[in-house]
């Protein structure tokens, strides 16, 4: 059991990290304080052209180790420390750094080298991830950053002072672990590029997933189930250029009963898209908010396993495992609803929020 | 003197107080085991020709018979086992190869008996079959690696879609050719598959026209005999499938011979009434696997790519790279029997010592086409000594797309694994083309038993996949991890995949 919220301004406005905040401690029972987490869109407007990578480091060696190891791969823009509150709930285990880097351009050389700076980056940060000891990306995004540590919510917004940023797009977990000793790294949101995930439940189709993952070069070394939602969505919309509709109902598809008694053309459509997908459906109980940098999509199991609640009001979208988290943010809302078992809700910046019926 | 099958194996007891002299024991023993002299009014019961099928038990109507497996031995020795000491005299006596039947009988490790299947507790709820949706369908052919749509029409398909067979079950009948057993074992299967929605095989020996029907569900096999290999024949099928060697019999052809072949196995197989059909032991036309290539697109050729074309191997040492090359070769799903796979015929010596086990073929096939990123290109089909709904779950979640039941089918109409189909005397009127054993099963009585084993298995697969929190099949398919391994040693579990239990 786990935690889940989110807050999307439809227009881009940018809006404190406070809310969020509140929405998360509003869901106390659902987490036990192992781990605890935030992404936030549109934080860093002055490096907005570089990839924001945020590192935890175990020590100051696994910091010189990846410093030599990123300065070989990328130009450094800028770095910093992450600015952090001494507080007692949650001792400083990891270093947390941040670096704004920039793909050089020796490797621009191609017409499609935006396709290959990601793939450039995706490999940058798996190989940190996989290679060097004591070093873990926390997010690799541009103008955007992930913040988590093995807490409570509530207290990791105080850690990383959340309050100070501003984002038009907020996500949040708090962490209940069943399945993962509770490390920084292993605390929701997972990232890669500007994909992140939130996950409430547990992927019960992880090995198939995994594997199918694998044959594409994905690495999934986290020791958690969770990394597959942002490596297929990674896979499916940028790699394969499907739309975010068609890539979610290749997760989540109808079941075949339903299939049968479509209408021709769509009989063959979603056909044709389960067959293909098979090996990337997600099975398993579980409610995910994924985002990206112009997105926040809301995902139950096909069969609802899991709480999901979707509240708007004027231009903000909130989603959340209970409702409460929503009331206490934003007590009159336009309009509130659970959306039904396996049908994406997706939220667009500069469109609007909707619930794509392919159940 | 010396004697070629004694001790017998079994000892045919006859209660006399219930006998009642109907003879009908007599009649119902293909192997004349049961004699009754009129004159001296006296049975005669020839043990060592008894099979052990226990047909004349069953149906004995005064239920006076027992057959017991002989008590009497040669002195024991634990290497010089009765069985070494048997085969030999038999050869000693013949000078012959020793010919069997059914699977493998040394008792390898069986894999599937060291793997166990996870189930939910609390953080994950398990999914009850009979309230939720369990999907079982599964198809079997080339898939795309990417869906490509016309957004903006918002249905126009660009992908194009590879013929693929659409199982509503993971498990299909094998290949046994008509020949090897009776018309009525065959329609049995063919009806079963059409209305459970999955297929059956016509093994090399062409399809009969009483099975026309039910070609929408029938997969036709071009062999190395070619037997009944003409352009109807390939376009009346769902599917065809290459059979290039065989998990009971690796690397060796096969023989009907002639005596069997009657008009209509004549007519059904396109060979002349009474000759011997004898299927080589490699294709003739395949010496390597750009031949194979040539034979797969021939045949896709021919049938205007509309069929899958499947290649069906025995699981030999070196299985991963072949089943790369005949996935790559073209085929649309390769067939991987292992070496307990049954037959109704095979070298004693060959059935029990060549090839590899099924899931080690399984785990290192699957695991190499992911390595090339091609397992999309073709599906797998796993077969040989598949005897339960539990073996099914383990061979998919090891990584094979949908399996084969050859021996269990048999069993489920009647068999009781006698091991002498090569006899053609099949009690149970399967192995046989002699018209009184062929009248012991009807084809509908073995439709209905046949459709059952589906129904049951298919019934418990979706427990199963309930017991694991998934609702359908492909979450199965290739999930290792929700696999353990008990009493395996590290290498074994290294190359399936698996973790120990514990882990
Ligand atoms: S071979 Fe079969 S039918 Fe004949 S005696 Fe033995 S058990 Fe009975
Ligand atoms: S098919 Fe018939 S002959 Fe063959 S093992 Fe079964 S019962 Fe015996």
């Amino acid at each position: 059991m786990c935690g889940l919220g989110g807050i999307f301004n439809l227009t881009g406005k940018g809006i404190s990290g406070r809310d969020i905040t509140i929405m998360a401690s509003m869901m106390k029972d659902r987490y036990d304080g192992r781990g605890g987490g935030f992404a936030a869109y549109g934080i860093y407007p002055k490096y907005r052209e570089y990839y924001a990578f945020h590192l935890f480091f175990k020590d100051e060696e696994a910091k010189e180790v990846t410093e030599e190891f990123l300065k070989d791969r990328v130009a450094i823009i800028k770095d910093e420390e992450v600015p952090m509150r001494n507080i007692k709930e949650i001792p400083r285990e990891q270093i947390v750094w941040r670096y704004f880097v920039e793909v050089p351009h020796k490797f621009k050389s191609k017409a499609d080298y935006l396709k290959r700076e990601q793939d450039y980056i995706i490999d940058t940060v798996f190989t940190i991830n996989d290679e060097i000891d004591g070093a873990f990306v926390a997010s690799s995004g541009k103008n955007m950053g992930v913040f988590k540590a093995a807490g409570m919510p509530q207290d990791v917004a105080r850690l990383f002072k959340i309050e100070k940023y501003n984002a038009y797009s907020w996500i949040t977990h708090g962490r209940f672990p069943t399945n993962t000793p509770g490390w920084w790294g292993g605390a929701h949101p997972f990232n890669i590029l500007d994909w992140c995930v939130v996950h409430n439940g547990e992927i019960s189709s992880y090995g198939t997933n995994r594997r199918y993952l694998e044959s594409f070069g994905y690495k999934c070394r986290l020791l958690t189930d969770t990394e597959v939602v942002a490596y297929l969505f990674d896979l499916l919309v940028r790699k394969q250029k499907l739309s975010i509709k068609t890539a979610a109902t290749a997760l989540t598809p109808p079941f075949w009963s339903q299939i049968d008694r479509m209408p021709e053309p769509m009989k063959t459509k979603l056909t044709a898209l389960r067959m293909t997908y098979a090996p990337a459906m997600l099975n398993g109980p579980f409610a995910i908010i994924v985002t990206n940098a112009e997105t926040m999509i809301g995902l139950n199991d096909r069969i609802k396993l899991r709480p999901l609640m979707v509240g708007k009001r004027e231009d903000f979208v909130y989603l959340a495992s209970e409702e409460a988290a929503i009331r206490e943010v934003s007590p009159e809302l336009d309009r509130l609803w659970a959306p039904r078992a396996g049908n994406p809700v997706i939220a667009r910046l500069n469109g609007d929020v909707k619930e794509e019926i392919i159940h | 003197m010396v004697w070629k099958n004694f001790p017998p194996d079994f000892y045919v007891r006859v209660d006399k107080e219930l006998c009642i002299n109907c003879m009908r024991c007599i009649k119902e023993c293909s192997f004349g085991v049961h004699e009754y002299d009129r004159k001296k009014e006296l049975w005669k019961r020839h043990h060592e020709k008894c099979v052990g099928c226990l047909r004349c038990a069953a149906m004995c109507p005064a239920k006076a018979i027992n057959i017991e497996k002989s008590r009497m031995e040669y002195s024991p020795h634990p290497v010089w086992t009765n069985k070494v000491r048997k085969d030999i005299k038999m050869q000693a006596e013949t000078g012959g190869v020793i010919l069997t039947a059914m699977g493998n009988e040394v008792p390898y490790l069986s894999y599937f008996d060291h793997l166990v299947l996870d189930a939910c507790q609390v953080t994950n709820p398990s999914i009850d079959p009979l309230r939720e949706p369990m999907e079982l369908r599964t198809f079997i052919g080339r898939k795309s690696e990417r869906f490509d749509l016309e957004e903006d029409s918002g249905a126009s398909l660009k992908t194009e879609i590879a013929p693929n067979l659409k199982l509503e079950t993971p498990i299909m009948f094998a290949h046994m050719s008509y020949g090897s057993i009776s018309i009525e074992a065959q329609l049995s299967m063919a009806r079963a598959a059409s209305k459970i929605g999955t297929f059956m095989g016509t093994g090399e020996g062409g399809m009969h026209k009483d099975l026309y029907q039910y070609a929408d569900h029938i997969i036709t096999q071009v062999a190395s005999g070619r037997f009944a290999v003409h352009e109807e024949y390939l376009k009346r099928g769902a599917a065809i499938e290459i059979k290039i060697g065989q998990g009971a019999k690796p690397g060796i052809g096969g023989h009907l011979p002639g005596k069997k072949v009657t008009k209509e196995i004549s007519e059904t197989r396109m060979i002349p009434e009474g000759s011997d059909a004898i299927s080589p032991a490699p294709h003739h036309d395949i010496y390597s696997i750009e031949d194979l290539s040539r034979l797969i697109y021939a045949l896709k050729e021919a049938t205007r790519y509309k069929k899958p074309v499947f290649v069906k191997i025995a699981a030999v040492h070196n299985v991963a790279p072949i089943a790369v090359g005949v996935i790559r070769a073209g085929a649309d799903a390769v067939v991987l029997d292992g070496f307990r796979g049954g037959t109704g015929a095979a070298p004693q010596v060959h059935r029990d010592h060549h090839g590899i086990p099924l899931e080690v073929a399984i785990a290192t096939v699957d695991r190499r086409l992911r390595e090339e990123g091609i397992r999309h290109w073709g599906s797998i089909i796993a077969s040989g000594g598949i005897r339960c709904s539990a073996d099914v779950a383990k061979a998919i979640a090891l990584g094979a797309d949908a399996i084969y039941i050859g021996t269990g089918a048999l069993v489920a109409m009647g068999c009781t694994v006698c091991k002498k189909c090569y006899t053609g005397k099949c009690p149970w009127g399967i192995a046989t083309q002699i018209p009184e054993l062929r009248k012991r099963l009807n084809p509908d009585e073995g439709a209905k038993r046949a459709a059952n084993l589906l129904e049951a298995w298919s019934h418990e697969l979706k427990e199963i996949l309930g017991a694991l929190g998934l609702n359908s099949i492909e979450s199965l398919r290739g999930n290792r991890d929700r696999l353990r391994g008990v009493g395996l040693n590290e290498i074994d579990l290294e190359i399936l995949g698996v973790k120990p239990a514990g882990w």
